[in-house]
């Protein structure tokens, strides 16, 4: 034991005691606190809801993914460097110009009647027909989510979704308490036989199901697509439980092998609300998303989000009509989807040379790949490791509701060139490489290493 | 002396504590602005040599880095500090490079007269030569159930695991080895957590009253440090006299051993019978709205502005 006298101690004068009635003349222990504090005098008051909002040490890693030296394989941002924004940038001028007492004051709560117009002829490719005043355009389609979320979930109710899904969609969910029911899926997308006997077993468990939250296209992480032979499946089980379908599609429009599949929203309009965005197709950063919704749907929804935000943005609304009217948008989609296909086949190119030991889904579109690690690892754990080997990327886990989804993680091909992408992999496959050292070290049975032995460290 | 000083603020950085750095840097920066300084909050890159010098343009008078982490913490910012000869907040390369180690600290907590946990520090190629299984039985009979890993350099608790089952082990290492090379396993010491700040403006280390540590799960990790409302603490900390005193007397013990300067927070135990045990030492200590430096400079009756405007003038004048 150290003898603590060894050291010369400090005077009584370089101690500051507490301001509980000690000070520095009375060595006294200070009076115990009844209650200590927890820094935040609100931490009572805050609802149930907001104990679900918490930063967590994985949310911290990526705040390096923003660091120039950092390869991130983690974000979904879209890549803007193929706008026109010099035209862009015109055609917002002459708006302000010419309609800013419009564009800069409150508008309807449904949004503009010409812009609703404009995204029945977006959606027209999913052969979605419908009347536009059945839309609702939203701040983003993630608005139009939490509305959908807030007018039909309790607290306890189920909403079912895919495994993996969108994990900003499971936020919504979250934040309002419903209870996430996944249903597999597979490299055809959501397998209808598993949504009947989990459909099933929900009813017979006595649970009510608000929704089936889908991501149909090139979905987000998992990277399939629904197969056209599934749609009307998925569709007929969900209308036979009596269950609203939620299709979200950001990334219809943007398949790499020919037109999109009908969208399920064509195959039921009265079962399905279609939630769209121009965040990959034009821009996040005008926030101008929407819902496709029945008529009654769409009265609850214009009332939740009059409540919610009274209006969505007229500028960012006439700014996407704006952009529609005198751009050939389709022409832009065009070259997004050449530049994602080509990031997209030099993801698989190199993860095929490079981790040959991880298998992947192959995206048709949209900006995902899902990467299933050898057995034993965890994505989430594996993280730190990436970060010191300057690539980020998403734990698979953040994409379940519950403890699933260790061994895999979502590669974004999205934002980095072909080169940087590459080079991301090339990082990647170390890390996993040297997670895979650690485990086999770590592993029962595994014995010291001997030199030249093979099979040293079994798993 | 300029009547209001200049002041660059160092936060970001690419260590694993990158967002925390941030926080701290804003917080730091919100703070002396209040109390008149001139602030500027930058990250660290190519250009920060120019900024630091730039010609023709004074640069700022100080330099305080809040960069927690690698780079931040283990000497690398202060010796290029060093080499262009700023004037900066907080404690030299060396004292930095004692600190952030956890097994060097250890040694020099020690030969300082400090209880010190019973630790090794072992890299992880170690387990491979000798197989992992007959190390973790060696360290689980030496240290027994509990135990601690936790990386040898690294801050936030980030890496860090308190073992209770066997069958925890290895996990705890990979999970451990994810962050750095080298970790520390160390005897679980159990008692009350406290963390004693000492800061000293050109008159010697002064300890602020202790704050004491209660996290809701029994474990301050990264979630209760950073997450209002998961961790309630008390400061001063509800100690005797006695075990206040050594308290405040382990943490200016250490400010001198390591050499530190201006600003640390000694991390320590309180045992049941009231013995103090120490940790580690932070050279650069959070300062975001939930850290423990700042928990301590309200309680000792002082605002925060005024005192980090006091550590800026004394690095300008060369004290502390």
């Amino acid at each position: 034991m150290p003898d603590p006298t060894r050291t010369s101690l400090p005077t009584i004068d370089e101690i500051s005691l507490g301001t509980s009635g000690a000070g520095p003349s009375d060595l006294q222990a200070p009076p115990a606190l009844a209650r200590g504090s927890r820094l935040d005098p609100w931490v009572e008051a805050y609802s149930d809801r907001a104990g679900q909002l918490t930063t967590s040490a994985i949310r911290a890693l990526f705040a390096v993914a923003s660091r120039p030296e950092v390869v991130s394989l983690a974000g979904g941002m879209p890549d803007l460097s193929v706008l026109p924004l010099d035209l862009v940038g015109q055609t917002l001028g002459r708006l302000v110009a010419e309609r800013g007492t419009t564009a800069l004051q409150y508008g309807p709560g449904q949004a503009d009647p010409v812009l609703r117009e404009q995204i029945l002829q977006v959606m027209r490719p999913l052969q979605v027909e419908a009347d536009a005043d059945r839309i609702v355009v939203t701040t983003g389609s993630q608005q139009a989510l939490d509305l959908i979320t807030r007018i039909f979930v309790d607290p306890g109710d189920v909403v079912v979704a895919e495994a993996p899904s969108y994990v900003g969609a499971l936020g919504v969910f979250r934040s309002f308490q419903a209870d996430v029911v996944h249903v597999p899926l597979d490299h055809d997308g959501l397998v209808p036989e598993e949504l009947e006997r989990t459909l099933t077993r929900l009813r017979a468990d006595g649970r009510t199901v608000k929704f089936l939250y889908t991501v149909p296209n090139h979905h987000n992480p998992a990277g399939v697509t629904l197969s056209a032979d599934r749609r009307p499946q998925v569709v007929d089980i969900a209308r036979k439980h009596g269950v609203l379908v939620v299709e979200d599609d950001p990334y219809g429009l943007l398949g790499f092998d020919g037109p999109p599949l009908p969208a399920l929203q064509s195959l039921d309009p009265a079962g399905v609300v279609h939630l769209g965005s121009f965040s990959k197709t034009f821009s996040p950063g005008v926030r101008v998303g929407w819902a496709l919704a029945p008529r009654a749907v769409r009265d609850k929804l214009v009332l939740a989000l009059e409540s919610a935000i009274l209006c969505p943005s007229s500028f960012s609304q006439m700014a996407v009509s704006a952009y529609l009217s005198e751009h050939d948008w389709a022409g832009q989609i065009d070259s997004f989807r050449s530049m994602y296909r080509r990031r997209r086949d030099a993801t698989l190119q190199a993860l095929a040379e490079l981790v040959p030991q991880a298998s992947w889904t192959c995206p048709a579109g949209g900006f995902y790949v899902w990467l299933t690690l050898p057995e034993g690892l965890d994505a989430q754990a594996m993280l730190p490791r990436a970060v010191t080997r300057r690539v980020a990327y998403v734990p698979g886990s953040g994409f379940y509701a519950d403890d699933r989804g260790h061994r895999h993680l979502r590669i974004s091909y999205c934002f980095p060139s072909p080169e940087r992408i590459r080079e991301g992999v090339r990082r990647l496959a170390g890390v996993i490489e040297s997670e895979q050292e650690m485990l086999d070290t770590f592993s029962p049975g595994s014995g010291p290493s001997r030199s030249g032995g093979p099979g040293s460290g079994g798993r | 002396m300029r009547d209001v000083p200049s002041v660059l603020i160092l936060a970001g950085g690419l260590s694993h504590e990158r967002e925390i750095s941030l926080r701290s840097g804003s917080r730091v920066a919100c703070a002396l602005t209040d109390s008149g300084c001139r602030v500027r909050v930058r990250d660290i890159d190519a250009e920060l040599w120019d900024v630091l010098g730039e010609p023709g343009e004074p640069g700022p008078q100080v330099v305080w880095p809040l960069l927690h982490g690698s780079s931040g913490e283990d000497g690398a910012i202060r010796d290029v500090l060093e080499l262009g000869g700023s004037r900066y907040v907080g404690s030299g390369p060396e004292a930095c490079r004692l600190a952030w180690d956890k097994s060097i600290a250890k040694s020099v907590a020690r030969r300082a007269g400090l209880r010190v946990p019973d630790a090794v520090a072992l890299p992880h190629g170690v387990f491979r030569e000798l197989g992992a299984q007959t190390v973790l039985t060696a360290l689980v009979r030496r240290f027994g159930l509990p135990l601690v890993i936790k990386p040898a350099r690294g801050g936030s608790a980030l890496g860090v695991t308190v073992v209770h089952r066997v069958g925890e082990l290895s996990r705890a290492m990979v999970s451990c080895y994810s962050y750095g090379e080298v970790a520390v396993v160390e005897r679980w010491v159990e008692g009350v957590e406290v963390a004693v700040s000492v800061v000293d403006t050109g008159s010697g280390p002064v300890a602020l009253p202790p704050v004491e540590i209660v996290a809701d799960d029994g474990i301050y990790g990264y979630d209760a440090r950073y997450n209002a409302g998961m961790t309630e603490f008390f400061c001063p900390a509800r100690l005797t006299r006695d075990s206040g005193a050594e308290v405040a007397s382990a943490g200016i013990t250490a400010h001198r051993a390591f050499g530190l300067r201006h600003l640390s927070r000694s991390d320590l135990i309180v045992d049941r019978r009231g013995a103090v045990w120490f940790l580690e030492v932070n050279v650069a200590p959070g300062m975001t709205e939930t850290s423990l430096f700042p928990q301590s400079v309200d309680a000792s009756d002082q605002d925060t502005g005024p005192l980090y405007r006091r550590l800026v003038e004394a690095a300008i004048q060369g004290a502390g």
